[in-house]
């Protein structure tokens, strides 16, 4: 049997629903354990003093991105029949820093906001009700907006077909990235603990 | 819920590594499965026609972003997205609560009112959402999805994210810290 199970015709769409469930059940369990239900948790990335959110999102991505290119090789997954987003440069860089910039003044993303908002939080469901603020303020104002949403389209590519570079080489660099990565988010990590216990030192010596 | 004796405190969270392979198996999972990988916004978008529908009978489908979701006459909560989004909420909530962390709370700095939190909760989702539909995802659909399968866009706009949380960081100190 070939995958991607549902294009090969292994179970049908309203099957698909329930599967989706499934693995909603499982996408939520790990934001939850990761503590990815705290908005605290979630903006220290950006203060430094906890990388879960880059160390969590770049094992995830390795992972799932090994677990594609060895089934892909093994000829067990068809990977032209996964859905790739087509790349529209220009809108996803301004949505890229919109999100970015939503994401510390909100303390959330759509995902971790649900799994905020299933957990107690209630800046979670406010953060809530701002996405379906947001999503209907832009339909409404989707003629006006249309023209920099559609532009730079680029179709349906990845960096190695852009860039003309062996598929195996870019997975090798990003492994090798993440790697240089997570050591370096610890190192960053001892250096804000260290400044912080400098501090506090501090202050009891004033006192 | 709200117990607070020591005994029986919120426990630690999971080690970032062994959470991230699990979140990584499960998107390995959906590629496998159903040729796809994880989402949150288009859930949301689902569920703003929806509830716009609702509330204006008839005004969304004439909303060229969001009529492609009525098309045949369907319902735009059939969507595979929300089905996810269903699971997500309640597997968030078993974990919270095996970890003794689901709590009535709000997440906040030390130095802001509830109040103030909640406005800017609220501005942030709104930003969010709008950026999502420009980018045509977010973290989970964009970031998490299309890294895995390095997609040009996805990489693009996963740089780009760091890039404005960064930015705004030293600005929301105050919420925060």
């Amino acid at each position: 049997m070939m995958a991607p199970l549902l294009k090969y015709g292994a179970f049908g769409a309203e099957t698909s629903l329930v599967v989706a469930f499934v693995l909603g059940l499982g996408f939520g369990f790990a934001l939850e354990r990761a503590g990815f239900g705290s908005a605290r948790k979630l903006v220290s990335q950006f203060y430094l003093d906890d990388l879960a959110v880059f160390k969590v999102m770049f094992t995830a991505i390795v992972t799932a991105m090994l677990g594609v290119t060895y089934l892909s090789w093994m000829g067990l997954l068809d990977l032209s029949r996964v859905y790739l987003v087509p790349t529209f440069l220009a809108p996803q860089i301004v949505g890229g820093l919109l999100l970015g910039i939503g994401f510390v003044i909100g303390g959330y993303c759509p995902g971790t906001a649900l799994a905020a908002t299933a957990t107690g939080r209630f800046d979670g469901l406010v953060y809530g009700l701002g996405l379906y603020a947001g999503t209907v303020a832009f339909a409404e104002a989707f003629p006006l907006v249309k023209p920099l949403y559609e532009a730079t389209p680029m179709g349906q590519t990845t960096i190695p077909r852009y860039f003309h570079l062996p598929y195996g080489l870019v997975v090798f660099a990003v492994v090798l990235m993440a790697l240089g990565g997570f050591a370096g988010a610890g190192w960053v990590e001892k250096k804000m603990a260290a400044r912080k216990d400098a501090a506090s030192r501090q202050r009891t010596a004033e006192a | 819920m709200t117990d607070t004796r020591e005994s029986s405190g919120p426990a630690p969270y999971a080690n970032p590594y062994l959470a991230g392979i699990g979140l990584g198996l499960v998107l390995l999972a959906a590629y496998v499965l159903v040729g796809r990988g994880l989402g949150a916004s288009g859930a949301v978008s689902a569920g703003a026609a929806w509830a716009l529908d609702l509330v204006a009978p008839g005004h969304a489908k004439h909303l060229e972003w969001l009529s492609w979701r009525f098309a045949d006459g369907q319902n735009p909560l059939k969507e595979w997205l929300v089905f996810e989004g269903l699971g997500v909420f309640l597997g968030a909530l078993v974990s919270g609560l095996l970890a003794r962390r689901a709590a009535l709370v709000v997440e906040k700095g030390p130095r802001v009112s509830t109040r103030a939190r909640f406005a800017m909760a609220f501005l942030g989702g709104a930003v969010m959402a709008i950026g999502a539909a420009f980018a045509l995802g977010c973290t989970s659909g964009q970031a998490l999805t299309g890294g895995a399968l390095l997609n040009l866009g996805s990489w693009a706009f996963m740089l780009m994210v760091f890039a404005g949380a960064y930015a705004v960081a030293a600005f929301m100190r105050w919420q925060w810290r």
